[in-house]
Protein backbone atom coordinates (compact mmCIF):
# COMPACT_ATOMS: atom_id res chain seq x y z
CA UNK A 1 0.00 0.00 0.00
CA UNK A 2 1.05 3.39 -0.99
CA UNK A 3 2.51 5.78 1.54
CA UNK A 4 -0.27 8.45 1.30
CA UNK A 5 -2.77 5.59 0.90
CA UNK A 6 -1.88 4.47 4.44
CA UNK A 7 -2.07 7.93 5.59
CA UNK A 8 -5.20 8.66 3.89
CA UNK A 9 -6.77 5.57 5.83
CA UNK A 10 -5.38 6.56 9.00
CA UNK A 11 -6.71 9.98 9.21
CA UNK A 12 -10.07 8.90 8.14
CA UNK A 13 -9.58 6.21 10.87
CA UNK A 14 -8.98 8.17 13.55
CA UNK A 15 -11.92 10.69 12.23
CA UNK A 16 -14.22 7.98 12.47
CA UNK A 17 -13.21 5.76 15.15
CA UNK A 18 -11.96 7.10 18.37
CA UNK A 19 -9.40 5.88 20.34
CA UNK A 20 -12.15 3.79 22.61
CA UNK A 21 -13.16 2.58 19.51
CA UNK A 22 -9.91 1.39 19.00
CA UNK A 23 -9.59 0.11 22.49
CA UNK A 24 -12.35 -1.81 22.76
CA UNK A 25 -11.45 -3.53 19.43
CA UNK A 26 -8.49 -4.85 20.27
CA UNK A 27 -10.00 -6.33 23.68
CA UNK A 28 -12.40 -7.92 21.72
CA UNK A 29 -10.08 -9.25 19.22
CA UNK A 30 -8.40 -11.09 21.90
CA UNK A 31 -11.69 -12.61 23.29
CA UNK A 32 -12.57 -10.20 26.60
CA UNK A 33 -15.70 -10.88 27.75
CA UNK A 34 -16.07 -7.62 29.69
CA UNK A 35 -15.15 -6.14 26.52
CA UNK A 36 -18.15 -7.54 24.84
CA UNK A 37 -20.16 -7.24 27.66
CA UNK A 38 -19.39 -2.91 27.80
CA UNK A 39 -19.93 -3.28 23.93
CA UNK A 40 -23.66 -5.02 24.95
CA UNK A 41 -24.40 -2.10 27.45
CA UNK A 42 -23.11 0.82 25.09
CA UNK A 43 -24.62 -0.47 21.69
CA UNK A 44 -27.58 -2.52 22.85
CA UNK A 45 -30.27 -0.60 23.16
CA UNK A 46 -30.15 1.96 20.55
CA UNK A 47 -29.44 -1.47 18.05
CA UNK A 48 -32.83 -2.64 19.62
CA UNK A 49 -34.87 0.42 18.96
CA UNK A 50 -33.49 1.07 15.87
CA UNK A 51 -34.40 -3.00 14.47
CA UNK A 52 -37.87 -2.20 16.34
CA UNK A 53 -38.69 0.57 13.94
CA UNK A 54 -37.97 -1.28 10.80
CA UNK A 55 -39.67 -4.54 11.66
CA UNK A 56 -42.99 -6.06 12.74
CA UNK A 57 -42.78 -7.04 16.08
CA UNK A 58 -40.11 -7.40 19.28
CA UNK A 59 -39.82 -11.19 18.49
CA UNK A 60 -38.32 -10.92 14.88
CA UNK A 61 -36.58 -7.43 16.52
CA UNK A 62 -34.63 -10.04 18.62
CA UNK A 63 -33.91 -12.19 15.86
CA UNK A 64 -32.36 -9.51 13.72
CA UNK A 65 -30.46 -8.21 16.73
CA UNK A 66 -29.06 -11.61 17.21
CA UNK A 67 -28.09 -12.03 13.56
CA UNK A 68 -26.55 -8.34 13.62
CA UNK A 69 -24.36 -9.26 16.65
CA UNK A 70 -23.16 -12.53 15.17
CA UNK A 71 -22.22 -10.86 11.78
CA UNK A 72 -20.35 -8.10 14.15
CA UNK A 73 -18.52 -11.16 15.71
CA UNK A 74 -17.66 -12.66 12.03
CA UNK A 75 -16.64 -8.87 10.33
CA UNK A 76 -14.82 -8.24 13.54
CA UNK A 77 -10.77 -9.13 12.56
CA UNK A 78 -11.86 -7.48 9.29
CA UNK A 79 -13.61 -4.13 10.37
CA UNK A 80 -10.71 -1.30 9.81
CA UNK A 81 -12.16 1.42 12.04
CA UNK A 82 -12.94 3.72 9.10
CA UNK A 83 -16.32 4.46 10.27
CA UNK A 84 -16.81 4.78 14.05
CA UNK A 85 -17.69 1.33 15.61
CA UNK A 86 -21.56 2.26 15.99
CA UNK A 87 -22.11 3.28 12.83
CA UNK A 88 -20.64 0.32 11.25
CA UNK A 89 -23.07 -2.01 13.70
CA UNK A 90 -25.50 0.43 12.51
CA UNK A 91 -25.16 -0.88 8.94
CA UNK A 92 -24.98 -4.15 9.86
CA UNK A 93 -28.27 -4.17 11.31
CA UNK A 94 -30.20 -1.82 8.65
CA UNK A 95 -29.02 -4.13 5.99
CA UNK A 96 -30.88 -7.22 8.23
CA UNK A 97 -33.70 -5.60 9.18
CA UNK A 98 -34.22 -3.98 5.65
CA UNK A 99 -34.44 -7.57 4.41
CA UNK A 100 -36.09 -9.24 7.07
CA UNK A 101 -38.90 -6.77 6.78
CA UNK A 102 -39.53 -7.09 3.28
CA UNK A 103 -39.73 -11.08 3.92
CA UNK A 104 -42.05 -10.24 6.76
CA UNK A 105 -44.15 -8.39 4.41
CA UNK A 106 -43.42 -5.27 6.48
CA UNK A 107 -44.45 -3.36 3.30
CA UNK A 108 -47.32 -2.32 4.50
CA UNK A 109 -50.87 -1.64 2.91
CA UNK A 110 -50.30 1.10 1.27
CA UNK A 111 -47.47 0.38 -1.08
CA UNK A 112 -48.24 3.04 -4.08
CA UNK A 113 -49.13 6.08 -2.05
CA UNK A 114 -45.70 5.09 0.26
CA UNK A 115 -43.76 5.15 -3.00
CA UNK A 116 -45.23 8.33 -4.12
CA UNK A 117 -43.83 9.93 -1.37
CA UNK A 118 -40.60 8.16 -1.28
CA UNK A 119 -37.56 9.62 -0.99
CA UNK A 120 -38.47 12.71 0.33
CA UNK A 121 -41.36 13.62 -2.33
CA UNK A 122 -44.34 15.62 -1.73
CA UNK A 123 -44.49 18.52 0.31
CA UNK A 124 -43.89 19.05 4.07
CA UNK A 125 -47.25 20.15 4.57
CA UNK A 126 -50.82 19.81 3.06
CA UNK A 127 -51.22 22.31 0.43
CA UNK A 128 -54.73 22.72 1.38
CA UNK A 129 -53.93 24.54 4.06
CA UNK A 130 -52.41 27.25 2.30
CA UNK A 131 -54.30 30.09 0.42
CA UNK A 132 -54.18 30.02 -3.42
CA UNK A 133 -53.46 31.99 -6.21
CA UNK A 134 -56.73 34.03 -5.25
CA UNK A 135 -56.51 34.40 -1.74
CA UNK A 136 -55.66 37.33 0.19
CA UNK A 137 -52.05 36.12 0.55
CA UNK A 138 -51.15 33.54 -1.92
CA UNK A 139 -49.66 30.82 0.03
CA UNK A 140 -49.74 31.85 3.39
CA UNK A 141 -51.38 29.92 5.85
CA UNK A 142 -55.49 29.09 5.27
CA UNK A 143 -55.66 26.87 8.40
CA UNK A 144 -53.02 27.50 10.18
CA UNK A 145 -51.76 25.63 13.14
CA UNK A 146 -53.26 25.74 16.60
CA UNK A 147 -51.49 25.69 20.06
CA UNK A 148 -51.37 22.49 21.74
CA UNK A 149 -52.62 22.42 25.04
CA UNK A 150 -49.90 21.97 27.72
CA UNK A 151 -47.63 21.10 25.07
CA UNK A 152 -44.67 19.55 27.42
CA UNK A 153 -46.57 17.27 29.10
CA UNK A 154 -48.69 15.85 26.47
CA UNK A 155 -46.13 15.33 24.05
CA UNK A 156 -44.11 13.14 27.09
CA UNK A 157 -47.46 10.87 27.50
CA UNK A 158 -47.47 7.55 26.27
CA UNK A 159 -50.01 7.63 24.30
CA UNK A 160 -48.56 10.48 22.07
CA UNK A 161 -44.92 8.91 22.09
CA UNK A 162 -47.09 5.88 20.30
CA UNK A 163 -48.95 8.08 18.22
CA UNK A 164 -45.18 9.11 16.98
CA UNK A 165 -43.65 6.27 17.04
CA UNK A 166 -46.31 4.60 14.49
CA UNK A 167 -46.76 8.01 12.37
CA UNK A 168 -42.18 7.00 12.61
CA UNK A 169 -43.40 2.98 11.17
CA UNK A 170 -45.36 4.21 8.39
CA UNK A 171 -42.88 6.51 6.83
CA UNK A 172 -40.71 5.17 3.66
CA UNK A 173 -37.89 3.41 4.65
CA UNK A 174 -35.27 5.94 3.98
CA UNK A 175 -37.28 8.40 6.01
CA UNK A 176 -37.90 6.63 9.00
CA UNK A 177 -33.66 5.28 8.82
CA UNK A 178 -32.75 8.82 8.77
CA UNK A 179 -35.23 9.92 11.84
CA UNK A 180 -34.89 6.94 13.67
CA UNK A 181 -30.64 7.30 13.73
CA UNK A 182 -31.17 11.67 14.12
CA UNK A 183 -33.83 12.65 16.36
CA UNK A 184 -34.99 9.26 18.43
CA UNK A 185 -30.92 7.82 18.59
CA UNK A 186 -30.00 11.63 18.61
CA UNK A 187 -27.07 10.76 16.18
CA UNK A 188 -25.05 13.44 14.62
CA UNK A 189 -26.12 14.01 10.94
CA UNK A 190 -22.39 13.05 9.53
CA UNK A 191 -22.43 9.72 11.44
CA UNK A 192 -26.54 9.12 10.11
CA UNK A 193 -24.59 10.02 6.45
CA UNK A 194 -22.05 7.22 6.80
CA UNK A 195 -24.68 5.10 7.93
CA UNK A 196 -26.85 5.22 5.39
CA UNK A 197 -24.57 6.79 2.72
CA UNK A 198 -26.59 9.81 2.31
CA UNK A 199 -25.28 13.42 0.95
CA UNK A 200 -25.51 16.19 3.91
CA UNK A 201 -28.35 17.33 1.64
CA UNK A 202 -30.53 13.95 1.24
CA UNK A 203 -30.34 13.33 4.56
CA UNK A 204 -31.72 16.81 5.50
CA UNK A 205 -34.62 16.75 2.99
CA UNK A 206 -35.41 12.50 4.32
CA UNK A 207 -35.53 14.04 7.84
CA UNK A 208 -37.30 17.03 6.86
CA UNK A 209 -39.94 14.66 5.43
CA UNK A 210 -40.01 12.90 8.17
CA UNK A 211 -40.40 15.59 10.91
CA UNK A 212 -43.29 16.98 9.02
CA UNK A 213 -45.00 14.23 9.10
CA UNK A 214 -44.16 13.21 12.96
CA UNK A 215 -45.44 16.54 13.69
CA UNK A 216 -48.56 16.61 11.61
CA UNK A 217 -49.64 13.10 13.28
CA UNK A 218 -49.06 14.65 16.80
CA UNK A 219 -51.03 17.43 15.13
CA UNK A 220 -54.21 15.06 14.40
CA UNK A 221 -53.80 13.66 17.79
CA UNK A 222 -53.45 16.72 19.93
CA UNK A 223 -55.79 18.83 18.01
CA UNK A 224 -58.71 16.60 16.34
CA UNK A 225 -61.04 19.55 16.84
CA UNK A 226 -59.37 22.18 15.10
CA UNK A 227 -59.20 20.05 11.74
CA UNK A 228 -63.13 19.85 12.06
CA UNK A 229 -63.37 23.21 12.36
CA UNK A 230 -61.44 24.40 9.57
CA UNK A 231 -63.20 22.01 6.93
CA UNK B 1 -40.16 50.72 -3.48
CA UNK B 2 -39.54 47.84 -1.59
CA UNK B 3 -37.69 44.86 -2.76
CA UNK B 4 -38.20 42.94 0.43
CA UNK B 5 -41.80 42.81 0.04
CA UNK B 6 -41.70 41.12 -3.39
CA UNK B 7 -39.09 38.65 -2.23
CA UNK B 8 -41.03 37.73 1.24
CA UNK B 9 -41.62 33.86 1.92
CA UNK B 10 -44.55 32.45 1.67
CA UNK B 11 -46.10 30.33 4.75
CA UNK B 12 -45.73 27.56 2.46
CA UNK B 13 -42.10 27.80 1.36
CA UNK B 14 -41.30 28.18 5.19
CA UNK B 15 -42.51 24.95 5.92
CA UNK B 16 -40.07 23.36 3.78
CA UNK B 17 -37.17 25.41 5.08
CA UNK B 18 -37.78 24.89 8.26
CA UNK B 19 -35.04 22.39 9.14
CA UNK B 20 -32.35 23.55 6.79
CA UNK B 21 -33.04 26.63 9.51
CA UNK B 22 -33.08 24.75 13.08
CA UNK B 23 -29.74 22.56 11.18
CA UNK B 24 -28.26 26.03 10.38
CA UNK B 25 -28.06 25.31 7.15
CA UNK B 26 -29.51 28.59 5.38
CA UNK B 27 -26.78 30.66 4.25
CA UNK B 28 -26.92 34.37 5.86
CA UNK B 29 -29.47 36.36 3.16
CA UNK B 30 -31.66 33.37 3.81
CA UNK B 31 -31.95 33.17 7.27
CA UNK B 32 -32.56 36.89 7.24
CA UNK B 33 -35.77 35.92 4.97
CA UNK B 34 -36.64 33.36 7.02
CA UNK B 35 -36.28 35.50 10.06
CA UNK B 36 -37.96 38.17 8.42
CA UNK B 37 -41.10 36.08 7.90
CA UNK B 38 -41.11 34.62 11.29
CA UNK B 39 -41.19 37.90 12.86
CA UNK B 40 -44.53 38.76 10.65
CA UNK B 41 -46.09 35.80 10.77
CA UNK B 42 -47.61 33.98 14.46
CA UNK B 43 -48.45 30.79 12.68
CA UNK B 44 -45.06 30.22 11.19
CA UNK B 45 -43.38 31.09 14.64
CA UNK B 46 -46.01 28.44 15.94
CA UNK B 47 -45.30 25.52 13.58
CA UNK B 48 -41.78 26.26 14.00
CA UNK B 49 -42.30 25.63 17.49
CA UNK B 50 -43.98 22.46 17.25
CA UNK B 51 -41.41 20.81 15.05
CA UNK B 52 -38.89 21.83 17.94
CA UNK B 53 -41.25 20.44 20.55
CA UNK B 54 -42.13 17.77 18.58
CA UNK B 55 -38.09 16.55 17.90
CA UNK B 56 -37.17 17.24 21.54
CA UNK B 57 -40.09 14.76 22.10
CA UNK B 58 -38.47 12.07 20.00
CA UNK B 59 -35.42 12.76 21.82
CA UNK B 60 -36.91 12.13 25.39
CA UNK B 61 -38.34 8.61 24.30
CA UNK B 62 -36.37 6.25 25.90
CA UNK B 63 -34.23 3.58 23.90
CA UNK B 64 -35.46 -0.19 24.24
CA UNK B 65 -34.17 -2.75 26.74
CA UNK B 66 -31.96 -5.54 26.06
CA UNK B 67 -32.90 -8.48 28.05
CA UNK B 68 -31.12 -10.34 30.41
CA UNK B 69 -31.78 -13.12 28.65
CA UNK B 70 -30.83 -12.40 25.31
CA UNK B 71 -27.66 -10.74 26.78
CA UNK B 72 -26.36 -13.85 28.56
CA UNK B 73 -26.77 -15.70 24.92
CA UNK B 74 -25.09 -13.00 23.16
CA UNK B 75 -22.19 -13.53 25.92
CA UNK B 76 -22.39 -17.46 25.13
CA UNK B 77 -22.28 -16.10 21.29
CA UNK B 78 -18.97 -14.48 22.12
CA UNK B 79 -17.20 -17.14 23.78
CA UNK B 80 -18.00 -19.56 21.03
CA UNK B 81 -16.58 -16.91 18.85
CA UNK B 82 -13.36 -16.44 20.38
CA UNK B 83 -12.95 -20.42 21.20
CA UNK B 84 -13.25 -20.82 17.49
CA UNK B 85 -10.62 -18.19 16.93
CA UNK B 86 -7.73 -18.95 19.32
ZN1 LIG C 1 -46.07 32.25 7.84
Amino acid sequence: MPEEEAARREAQGSGGAPDADAQLLDRLRQGDEDAFRELLREQGPFLMRLVMMHVPSRGVAEEVVADTWEAVLNGLDRFEGRSSLRTWIASIALNKARTRGKREGRIVPFALLRRRYEEGGGPAVDPDRFQGRRGERPGWWASPPVAWEEPERQLEAAETRDVMLRAIRDLPPRQREVITLRDLLGWESDEVCNALDLTETNQRVLLHRARSKVRAAVEEYLEPKAEEASR
Amino acid sequence: MSPRTNQMLTCREMVELVSDYLEGRLDDPDRERFEEHVAECDACTLYIEQMRMTIAALGHIPTETVSAEAERELLDAFRDWSSTRS
